[in-house]
């Protein structure tokens, strides 16, 4: 008996080793290059060890069985007739419960952290000069900050393109540069149908709506330059619906903006 | 209403053809339904199947080479919509609930005999239809979501024809649901109580109430998706101020369900067929009762979890967070008393119990996606990927393909009273199992480093796993072959059964191998433990 269970932990142990030496030493996903980032990948972490442990476990369980408890030829016969067991029954429904529940605590951290969690609709001075209904999208500022400190970009996604256009220097690129770790502002509407606006290495994406725009915030933290990708079917050339977003130091930044902005525009 | 345990058979019963001719004919025989649907469906995964190697021939290479872009996306949809409503949905539902359920109840057919044939003839001519679309001008791409707008601006011919054909098909299980509901309940053997009914009708009375719940709100929502494209109503159409979001919410309504319809009978049929070969109990009868109808409760309230990205509000984006997180909790349940329904017991490795564990690892697998998926942060990076694609075929395919397949080789001796070759069964289930893993376990990593799903070409840094994955899908279309090749080997030449090979304690088992018209001579028999291993034959040892 006592050594049954030695066995038991043993393994039970190992199957947590190898989950976290995986979960620690296998990346899978490209490189971090927004304040979101991280914060996704701490996540990502979280659960690929929960389901490296649950996943490796399984697996040992069900092989184990199938060559442990195999019919021998000169056996006839069944195994014991065992209905069920209370106690085991209860246990595994309040570990999975007490599992989902603290990560979905912990997703809701995440989320937070990411901003999703603000609401988007009360902000006063949008709400004065645009009386449309804005739906959320992922928002890592607060109110205030949208309307002040941060570079404003108008997305317009069409099949199968993105525009952008700057409302400070009146001017539309087929390319988005953005200075790195300012908060970027984008408020995004579509031409046709539906799109959708990712950038994986920033780890966030949000779909572009006809008829309904979407707010999507974001730093950059890493100078180069990162694909955009429309990630929702919109017709044929979807595959091919793609663009850049150029992050740049600030005084690059600057350059490129000064070279495009209309002068005729009086500020 | 009276419901007979014995339903007035039509006078000109006698008119039918007999031999292989009755499965051509309007037949009232569940047992012949039954065998309609899963040959009917099979030839349509063929169809679905080849379309699937056609889109992983053309994701070989980077470029768009293989063909246009836009009949790339019109294949896409059309496996998409093959896949689920003419192949997993009529066959998991359909063909095995017709052939078992009367049995498990004790009933000589179904409550409805002529709607239940009436639900099973719709789907060959709405099939055809669908396919026939392909070939008339046009064929819908809008994948099988069809969301407008882009469902309302594509050639309209083919997305019509598209919507007239899933409303068919949702016809169709929607009468089947009923007849399962209604046989289940009211045409019980006397005597035969609830909590000793076989695992399969327990799924198959949950996977009922979810179609007759939410089948009627996809319908519903076609008509109104097709009276924007014919009659330039605004329902969904953003230029005529339609809302796009409340299609996806319609949508999802009845499409996150679908997965549980796609799932819960495999749940059900793997229940029946562990304990025979474990010779053992199942493990935890009335917790997997309550696990089901968890899971159809559950199932109702998640459907937002589609949406994450669609600007949903983020208290919305919350709640179906923990919703669709908690449907881990029954899932688990029966998984892990699966597991311990083999421990311990003396376990046959045959076809049908190695593609039965093959289902519990692909599923476990396919279910932690899932959760995570389940997770706001974490969809929001691999919506609309590959990784969604990678998860969802672990479910349908490594789930509920692998129990099809299982559920063939238990009970094709019951169906043709012909044992199936083990060998040739055996070398189909590796090559399927690895064929699998390896086409799909790749793609997460595609979606999750930036390949998005449903297109036709994609970054070159890509193209080593995309190959990997042709790879298996290539695997996949040749372990088809030994499957067919022993299937009609056997039905001719197979070393003959006998009527109860596995020597099993369910009610189908107790009849002749192939049955009689009306099931049983005589009186059908009482079965008050259908898993009751251990307790007969360890006494004779
Ligand atoms: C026979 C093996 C199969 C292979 C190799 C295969 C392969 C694929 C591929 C490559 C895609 C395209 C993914 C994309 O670009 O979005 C796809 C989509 C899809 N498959 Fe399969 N598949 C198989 C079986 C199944 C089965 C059994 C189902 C059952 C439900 C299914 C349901 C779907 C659905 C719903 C889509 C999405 C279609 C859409 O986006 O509109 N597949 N499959
Ligand atoms: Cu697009
Ligand atoms: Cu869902």
């Amino acid at each position: 008996m006592l050594n049954k269970n030695i066995y038991l932990i043993l393994i039970i142990s190992l199957v947590f080793a190898i989950s976290f030496w995986i979960g620690f030493n296998v990346n899978l996903l490209p490189i971090e290059a927004s304040i979101n980032a991280p914060i996704y990948d701490e996540l990502f972490k979280i659960l690929f060890i929960i389901g490296l442990i649950i996943f490796i476990g399984m697996t040992i369980a069900v092989i184990y069985s199938l060559f442990k408890f195999r019919k021998r030829n000169d056996q006839i016969g069944d195994g014991i007739a065992l209905e069920g067991n209370l106690s085991l029954e209860i246990l595994w429904t309040i570990i999975p419960s007490i599992i989902v529940l603290l990560i979905g605590l912990y997703s809701y951290n995440i989320y937070d952290r990411m901003g999703g969690m603000k609401e988007l609709n009360h902000n006063h001075e949008m709400m004065r000069s645009n009386p449309e209904k804005i739906w959320a999208g992922i928002s890592q500022t607060s109110d205030n900050e949208i309307s002040n400190n941060n570079l404003s970009i108008e997305v317009s996604a069409m099949q199968f393109a993105f525009l952008f256009n700057y409302p400070k220097g009146n001017f539309i690129s087929g390319e988005l540069h953005v200075p790195v770790d300012q908060k970027v502002s984008m408020k995004m509407e579509s031409k046709d149908v539906i799109h959708a606006f990712w950038v994986p290495e920033f780890r966030i994406k949000q779909d572009i709506i006809p008829g309904q725009p979407t707010i999507l915030n974001f730093t950059p933290t890493k100078v180069g330059k990162y694909p955009i990708i429309c990630a929702e079917l919109c017709g044929p050339y979807h595959g091919g619906m793609r663009a850049s977003i150029i992050v740049e130091e600030e005084s690059d930044y600057n350059d490129w903006f000064n070279k495009n902005k209309k002068t005729e525009v009086n500020l | 209403m009276t419901i007979s345990i014995d339903p007035q058979k039509t006078n000109n019963e006698s008119l039918q053809p007999k031999g292989w001719l009755r499965y051509f004919s309007f037949s009232l025989d569940h047992k012949v339904i039954g065998i309609q649907y899963l040959v009917c469906g099979f030839l349509f995964y063929l169809i679905g199947g080849t379309l699937a190697s056609a889109i992983r021939i053309e994701l070989a290479s980077p470029m768009s080479d293989f063909m246009p872009r836009d009949v790339y996306n019109q294949v896409l949809t059309l496996h998409g919509t093959i896949m689920i409503f003419l192949w997993i949905v009529p066959v998991v539902n359909g063909a095995f609930g017709n052939y078992l359920i009367p049995f498990y109840v004790g009933a000589r057919d179904m409550a409805f005999p002529r709607l239940n044939a009436v639900a099973f003839w719709l789907i060959p001519p709405s099939g055809l239809m669908l396919v026939a679309s392909y070939f008339v001008e046009g064929a819908a791409q809008a994948g099988w979501t069809a969301y407008p707008p882009l469902s309302i601006t594509t050639p309209q011919s083919g997305q019509i024809i598209w919507i007239m054909s899933v409303l068919l098909l949702g016809g169709s299980s929607i009468f089947g649901g009923i007849n399962f509901i209604a046989t289940i309940i009211k045409l019980r053997r006397p005597g035969l109580k609830l909590m000793q009914l076989p695992m399969y009708c327990w799924a198959m009375l949950g996977t009922s109430i979810l179609v007759v719940l939410s089948t009627p709100v996809l319908a519903g929502t076609l008509i109104l998706l097709s009276f924007d494209i014919i009659a330039n109503t605004g329902f969904f159409n953003p230029v005529l101020g339609g809302n796009v979001v409340v299609y996806q919410h319609l949508f999802w309504f009845y499409s996150h369900p679908a997965v549980y319809i796609m799932v819960l009978p495999a749940f059900g049929l793997v229940s029946e067929i562990l304990p025979v070969h474990a010779r053992k109990p199942l493990f935890g009868y009335t917790t997997m009762v309550f696990s089901i109808m968890g899971i159809v409760v559950l199932g109702l309230v998640v459907w937002a979890h589609h949406m994450f990205t669609s600007g949903t509000p983020p208290w919305m984006r919350l709640f179906f967070t923990i919703a669709t997180a908690f449907i881990a909790v029954p899932t688990g349940i029966k998984f892990f008393n699966w597991v311990a329904t083999l421990w311990g017991g003396k376990i046959s490795i045959n076809s049908a119990m190695l593609f039965s564990c093959g289902f519990i690892i692909n599923f476990v697998f396919g279910g932690i996606t899932g959760v995570a998926l389940a997770q706001v942060p974490f969809d929001i990076h691999v919506h609309d990927t590959y990784f969604v694609v990678a998860h969802f075929h672990y479910i349908v395919y490594g789930g509920t393909v692998f129990i099809i397949f299982s559920s063939i080789y238990h009970w094709f001796p019951k169906v043709t009273g012909k044992m199936l070759n083990e060998k040739l069964g055996i070398l189909h289930f590796i090559i399927t199992f690895i064929g699998f893993n390896l086409c799909f376990a790749p793609q997460h990593w595609l979606g999750l480093n930036g390949m998005p799903r449903r297109v036709a070409e994609y970054d070159p840094q890509f193209q080593f796993v995309n190959q990997i994955s042709s790879l298996g899908a290539l695997l996949m279309a040749i372990s088809t072959i030994p499957f067919l090749i022993n299937i009609f080997l056997s039905m001719r030449n197979g070393q003959v059964s006998g009527d109860n090979p596995w020597k099993a304690l369910t009610p189908e088992w107790l009849t002749s191998s192939p049955p009689p018209v009306e099931n049983w001579e005589g009186e059908a028999p009482l079965v008050e433990e259908p898993y009751g291993y251990g307790k007969q034959f360890s006494e004779q040892k």
